[in-house]
């Protein structure tokens, strides 16, 4: 019986840097992101893929990337918080965040950040409704979501900008 | 650095000049969100160091069994694995951890790890450290325990039975502790009232904030010092060091605590002291950096959670105008396994005796046991939330007995706005607040004149629509010395907190605090107050990011706990940049020629004559004068630093022991809140359709973050009251380990909320304002207020629990009889 194969090389394009890496089959995406490439804006909140603090967004959609194995994410394009601002400008999104004091002790804030994204990116006009279910996998323990809903809708309609 | 501790002799009072418009009172910009939003902050399993070991638990599957033996051998022999800590270790290098209960139950041995016996589900056993996060999972799986299981004690009504396992041999009935409360005059009371109101049983449930942070440290040991470097996300490090201290045998200098960004904490991160010992050991034995991140399972199971009440026999006597004169009850606390912060929450309720009332005789009896679950810890509202629902149940079920408005009893029972400082039958004094006004301003806010016309909207529509109130208070600026009212042998009262500013070389303004906010923007309110007296934008302030204990910014209550930040951590703030300012003035009046201070002032980023503008000193000038070019000074002025440390001391007495007396707190912020909900008479399934919170937390210095705070506790009311809580099977298995099975609320679960303020300034804090954060649990009383007014045309249930899921409303609406018969009315 040939033995199962533990690990293996991937690329992947993360923030539009390649990184290459020889991982094990068991590696999980964030664990890959956090640990091997140093990415630790991308967090973790819990074991059962509640909490979406680890939430990504690989070849444009919208992942928890505990709930994916790093092998799984080989030639994939994956979008990270760290990438959100670009040439020193914060993303209209993390300004918003800001301005509306849309976080506290920022743990959930990567996730809520990639998945606010992840929504305007598909759908630029969303209702109040359509917001509420977009982040209905992000848990916030610190602001009741009111002004998280209120910043990603003012980013919305342009409100904000970077 | 020159230390200067400043102790306030009298009470610090509110000069109205002092708040003067500033930035004290603006919605200045968190300076915590850039990092943050970026991804940039450091949490604690952000921090890598060489060859560190990831450090996983062994943990008991039994609420109560004997070790009777570990082997740990094929654990060791897999390829990576550094090392494993066993109980016995444990018990062989530190010493029990202190405890805060008088013996007996003060003799009960606390270690870092389970030593001969478990106590609960999930309790640590073996520490396992290996090269990765899996390996050591790989290899604390093959450690092999071999557990004796003991019957278990659940049950908080029947822990303290003669008969039942004792879950420490050294606490006899599990009784942690047990005090008679009396004030006022009960039996004169009962005497006069026209009726008499008793309630068999309430009870409020276990739960917990659970923050999206788990715990966590990487602990580093330095040989040659004797050292350890614990970077973690305590909440409490003034507490964790005195704790950890003396049970590592080592002086407190010993041990550094740093933190940078905390993933929220809401009181659950206290405790933590346990497991750093833990790595402390590990990383000692080991010579090597230890990770531990603790598994969100490994946080619902055994970490820290809300204490559990029950509140038995109450009683309460009534006047016939509807005045309320007090009440009796027999309350028990169920702690869990282990004590660690307890048996303080058995006193720490007593800050809020009479809640936001005018009751005058009040007699508790107040006994906490310890169970086979969970240990507790300080909760988000710790120990005065259990008894603020108390209260606000006591009224409303008062109110549905003798046919009386909820809103009225309330105005005729609250303490009115001109009785203000109150001192309530045991000794607290309250600071300041208006409950009547919070009151209309919540019921404006749901817009309380329409609710009949809604009531019959939604019984057209087939639901049942009920209102309900929540009045709380959020006492903060603990007196420690309440501590000896559950152990008179304490050495522990008042309070304090540090903070240091200084003027650097380059003409930095740079500030650090003793504090370890996890989301309450320290940051930014302290460069507030510090701008508003230096004259200078936040922008200019650079407020260090965290805690550490080499800063020397600490003292022996430093951390973030307890409502408190804005008087203790704020107050110490603003002492030191008083500190500064004035040694600023001296230099500029030395060097521009002054007689005397009076003379020059700051403003812009300079100090400057009043009578002459264009003499100016920029502060850099002072910053380089002072630090590196100090022989032009006069030589009365090389006592100058510019380099300040002010402890801020409220202005605490000791309690009277005998009596239980005393002032607890110093501030008591307000919450009052209004909760509109729909229920689903066929299935118990409710909505919650309209929802005010008023807060009163006096001078507010960030109105944003403020709200800010108020909505987060509201939600997290709401979520306890609603869904949240820790459930055990009869073998003492929680049930709820995990966000899959204990459900905080998600944004579609969430009404929109709306806010309201009122400021009632504080007369005895530096800024006028109040600790506030934790807010009293509000929604937790709102929530269980509206149900029941919604369920009264049903059958008159009464809402005898915290816990309120749509399966027990079902319940109550199946067969309100079962729970009207906690309720009997004696009419006199």
């Amino acid at each position: 019986m040939t033995e199962p194969v533990r690990g293996t090389r991937i690329s992947v394009d993360v923030n539009g840097e390649i990184h290459e890496r020889d991982v094990e089959a068991r590696r999980l995406l964030v664990h890959f992101l956090r640990d091997d490439l140093d990415l630790t804006g991308t967090h973790v909140g819990c074991d059962t893929g509640n909490c979406g603090a680890c939430t990504v967004i690989v070849d444009g959609v919208a992942v928890k990337s505990c709930m994916m194995l790093a092998v799984q994410a080989d030639g994939a394009s994956v979008e990270t918080v760290e990438g959100l601002a670009g040439n020193g400008e914060l993303h209209p999104l993390q300004q918003a965040f800001s301005s509306f004091h849309a976080l506290q002790c920022g743990y959930c804030t990567p996730g809520m950040l990639m998945s606010a994204k992840h929504l305007l990116d598909n759908n630029p006009e969303p209702t109040e409704g359509e917001i509420r279910r977009a982040i209905q996998g992000n848990i916030c323990r610190c602001t009741g979501y009111v002004n998280i809903v209120e910043a990603i809708a003012a980013t919305a309609r342009g409100e904000v900008s970077g | 650095m020159t230390e200067t501790a400043v102790t306030p002799a009298q009470p610090v009072t509110v000069d109205e000049q002092e708040l003067a418009p500033g930035f004290i009172g603006q919605n200045v910009a968190r300076k915590e969100d850039r990092r943050l939003v970026e991804g940039q902050g450091v949490f604690v399993d952000d921090v890598k160091r060489h060859g560190m070991a990831y450090v996983h638990f062994v943990r008991s599957p039994y609420a109560h069994a004997a070790i009777a033996g570990i082997d740990v051998s094929r654990a060791l022999e897999l390829d990576g694995v550094y090392g494993t800590l066993i109980g016995e270790e444990v018990a062989a290098e530190t010493e029990p951890f202190f405890q805060i209960a008088p013996p007996p139950a003060g003799d009960l041995k606390d270690y870092a790890l389970a030593v001969g016996r478990v106590r609960h589900v999930g309790e640590p056993v073996v520490a396992v450290a290996a090269a990765t996060r899996e390996l050591a999972r790989d290899a604390a799986e093959l450690v092999e325990v071999d557990y004796e299981p003991l019957e278990v004690v659940l049950d908080p009504e029947t822990a303290a039975d003669s008969g039942r396992p004792q879950l420490h041999d050294e606490v006899p009935n599990n009784t942690i502790w047990q005090g008679n409360f009396d004030y006022g005059d009960y039996d004169a009371a009962l005497a006069e009232a026209d009726k008499v109101v008793r309630i068999k049983r309430l009870h409020f449930h276990r739960f917990s904030s659970t923050p999206l942070e788990t715990s966590g440290a990487v602990v580093e040991y330095n040989r040659g010092t004797g050292q350890w470097t614990i970077h973690s996300n305590n909440q409490f490090p003034g507490f964790a060091i005195i704790m950890m201290a003396p049970a590592l045998k080592v002086g407190m200098d010993k041990l550094r605590l740093v933190s940078q960004d905390i993933g929220g904490g809401f009181g659950n991160k206290i405790c933590t002291h346990v497991q750093l010992v833990a790595m402390c050991l590990l990383a000692r034995k080991l010579n090597r950096a230890v990770n531990w991140t603790e598994w969100r399972t490994d946080q619902h199971t055994a970490n820290s959670h809300g204490n559990e009440r029950v509140f038995l026999d109450v009683e309460v006597p009534v006047k016939a105008d509807g005045t309320l004169l007090g009440f009796k009850s027999r309350m028990i606390d169920d702690c869990g396994a282990y004590t660690r912060y307890e048996p303080l929450g058995c006193i720490i309720w007593a800050q809020v005796t009479p809640g936001c009332y005018r009751w005058r005789h009040v007699r508790v009896d107040f006994t906490q046991v310890c169970t086979n679950k969970s240990p507790c810890g300080p909760n988000r509202g710790y120990s005065r939330m259990q008894h603020l629902w108390f209260t606000e149940r006591i009224i409303d079920i008062v109110a549905q007995e003798l046919e009386l408005d909820p809103v009225e009893i309330r105005k005729r029972n609250y303490i009115r706005a001109d009785e203000m400082p109150y001192e309530t039958p045991n000794g607290c004094v309250y600071d300041s607040g208006d409950y009547a006004r919070c009151l209309d301003e919540a019921l404006k806010l749901i817009d309380h004149d329409s609710i009949e016309a809604r009531r019959r909207d939604a019984e057209s529509r087939g639901k049942l629509l009920g209102v309900g109130i929540g009045s709380t208070l959020d006492s903060g600026t603990n007196n420690f010395g309440q501590s000896t009212l559950v152990n008179p042998e304490l050495q522990f009262s008042g309070n304090n907190e540090v903070a240091t500013v200084k003027l650097d070389i380059f003409g930095e303004i740079v500030v650090t605090l003793g504090t370890t906010p996890q989301g309450q923007s320290h940051e930014t309110t302290a460069a507030q107050v510090v701008a508003d007296i230096l004259q200078v934008s936040p922008d200019d302030v650079n407020v260090r990011a965290g805690h550490d204990s080499y800063w020397n910014s600490h003292a022996g209550f430093s951390g973030t706990y307890a409502s408190q930040f804005a008087v203790t951590g704020l107050g110490a703030v603003k002492g030191a940049t008083d500190m500064l300012a004035d040694q600023i003035r001296k230099i500029g009046a030395a060097i521009l020629g002054a007689e005397s201070t009076d003379e020059v002032e700051l403003a812009g980023g300079f100090v400057r004559r009043k009578d002459n503008h264009e003499a100016a000193l920029p502060f850099m000038a002072c910053g380089a004068i002072v630090n590196a070019n100090n022989a032009v000074l006069p030589l009365e002025l090389r006592d100058v630093t510019l380099n300040c440390r002010y402890v801020y001391v409220p202005p605490h007495q000791m309690p009277d022991k005998e009596r239980k007396y005393g002032n607890l707190t110093l501030t008591y912020a307000t919450q009052i809140h209004a909760c509109v909900v729909e229920v689903d008479p066929e299935t118990g399934v409710y909505e919650i359709v309209d929802y005010g919170a008023v807060d009163d937390c006096g001078i507010r210095i960030n109105p944003q973050i403020v709200e800010g705070q108020v909505q987060g506790a509201t939600a997290q009311a709401i979520g306890a009251a609603t869904h949240e809580t820790f459930l055990y099977d009869e073998d003492g298995n929680l049930l709820t380990p995990n966000f899959y099975d204990y459900h905080v609320p998600h944004a579609l679960d969430m009404p929109a909320l709306k806010t309201a303020y009122v400021e009632s300034a504080s007369p005895f804090t530096p800024l006028g304002a109040k600790g506030m954060g934790e807010g009293g649990g509000a929604g937790l009383s709102a929530v269980a207020s509206a149900l029941q007014d919604a369920l009264r045309a049903s059958g008159r249930p009464i809402v005898s629990d915290s816990s309120n899921p749509y399966n027990r409303v079902w319940e109550l609406l199946r067969d309100p009889e079962q729970s009207r018969r906690l309720v009997d009315v004696e009419d006199r």
